[in-house]
C-alpha cells in the first residue's frame, strides 16, 4: 500500500518559540488583534510504501523520532492517509 | 611527538582551517578529515569545527550526525578520546547524542556575532585541563541556535556532577543556567558555542581561547601515552 505522510512538528511546550513570539507581537501594529498562543513548526510531507497501516504508522514513527524531530526540544503529530490501497 | 588532531570536515562546515591553523599554531599536528570517511585513523583527539553542517536543513547537526565518520568519532569518544565540538560542531554532538540537551534558537531571535565573556567553571575536562577554575576568557560566537536548553534533570545532574565547563558571564543568547559549553560523563567529549579558534591571536583581539585548545592538545598527548 502507499501512504501520504504528514508529519507536522512543534516546539514542546516551555522551548522558547522566538518566532512565533515576533509574529504575534507584529500581528497588532498590522491590525490583526485577538490572537495569541503563536507558535510556529514546520510540516514535513512524504510518501511511505507499507503492507498496512500499522506498519505504515511505526515506519513514520521511527523516521519521525530517530531524524525529522529533537525528542529534547520537538513533538509532531502523524497524519496518514492511503494513496494505493492494497 | 606533538600531538594529532583530526577535524572533520563537512559538506558546509566552515571553521576547519580556523581550527588546524590555531592548533598548529599552538604546536599540535592537525589534518583535515572528511565527513564520509569510515574512520578517525591515528587521531589523537577529534575537533568537530563551526560551520552550517549539511547547509543545517532539518535542524543544525540533525543530519551530520548520520555522517559515516561519526561512528569512527563515537567509537573514539567511547574509548576516552577527546573530542570537542565548537559551535556547529556542538550541535551536532548534542543530536549524535554525545552530549545531552539541545541548542535552540537564540532568545531574542537574532543571529549574534560579538565578543563574549566566559567563566571556567571545571578544569576536570578535556578543553580546560590547562585553565584554572574561575579563569575568565573573552572569546567570540558567531551562531543563531546557540540557547542551550535541557530538561530539569539533566540539568540537575551536569550540576551535580560539575559537567558545565564554561558559562557567560552576560548571557548573550538565554541559554539555561548560562550554560555555554558542557561535557559527558566520561569529561572527553566537549561541546562549547563559542570558538576558542578564533580568538588565538593578538590579531584576532583576544589570545584566551589558547588555554582551551592547548588544554586539548594535553588531554590528546595523555592519551596518545596510555594507548
Amino acid at each position: 500500500m502507499l501512504f501520504s505522510v504528514l508529519v507536522e512538528t512543534r516546539l514542546r511546550p516551555g522551548i522558547a518559540d522566538p518566532q512565533g513570539a515576533t509574529i504575534e507581537r507584529s500581528l497588532p501594529a498590522l491590525g490583526f488583534d485577538g490572537i495569541r498562543g503563536v507558535r510556529v513548526g514546520k510540516a514535513i510531507r512524504f510518501e511511505l510504501e507499507a503492507p498496512d497501516e500499522t506498519s505504515a504508522r511505526e515506519h513514520a514513527d521511527e523516521v519521525c523520532q530517530r531524524f525529522l524531530i529533537n525528542p529534547v526540544i520537538e513533538a509532531a503529530d502523524i497524519t496518514l492517509q492511503v494513496v494505493e490501497p492494497a | 611527538m606533538a600531538a594529532l588532531v583530526g577535524v572533520v570536515t563537512f559538506p558546509g562546515s566552515n571553521c576547519e582551517l580556523d581550527a588546524v591553523e590555531a592548533i598548529e599554531a599552538l604546536g599540535g599536528r592537525a589534518e583535515l578529515l572528511w565527513h564520509g570517511a569510515a574512520t578517525v585513523g591515528q587521531v589523537d583527539a577529534v575537533i568537530l569545527p563551526g560551520g552550517f553542517a549539511h547547509g543545517d536543513y532539518l535542524r543544525p547537526g540533525a543530519i551530520a550526525r548520520f555522517s559515516p565518520i561519526m561512528d569512527a568519532v563515537r567509537e573514539h569518544a567511547a574509548s576516552g578520546g577527546p573530542v570537542v565540538g565548537i559551535c556547529n560542531g556542538f550541535q551536532v554532538l548534542t543530536e549524535a547524542g554525545l552530549l545531552p540537551g539541545a541548542l535552540q534558537k537564540n532568545r531574542g531571535l537574532k543571529f549574534l556575532c560579538t565578543t563574549t565573556r566566559l567563566r571556567v567553571e571545571t578544569t576536570d575536562s578535556s578543553l580546560t585541563a590547562d585553565a584554572t577554575v574561575g579563569d575568565e576568557l573573552e572569546i567570540p560566537i558567531n551562531h543563531f541556535e546557540g540557547n542551550y536548553t535541557c530538561d530539569p534533570d539533566t540539568l540537575a545532574e551536569l550540576q551535580a556532577e560539575d559537567r558545565i565547563v564554561v558559562r557567560y558571564l552576560d548571557n548573550p543568547n538565554g541559554s539555561v543556567d548560562d550554560i555555554a559549553g558542557v561535557c559527558n560523563a566520561g569529561r572527553n567529549v566537549v561541546g562549547l558555542m563559542p570558538h576558542p579558534e578564533r580568538a588565538c591571536h593578538a590579531l584576532l583581539g583576544s589570545t584566551d581561547g589558547t588555554v582551551l585548545l592547548r588544554s586539548l592538545l594535553t588531554s590528546a598527548l595523555s592519551r596518545a601515552a596510555r594507548l
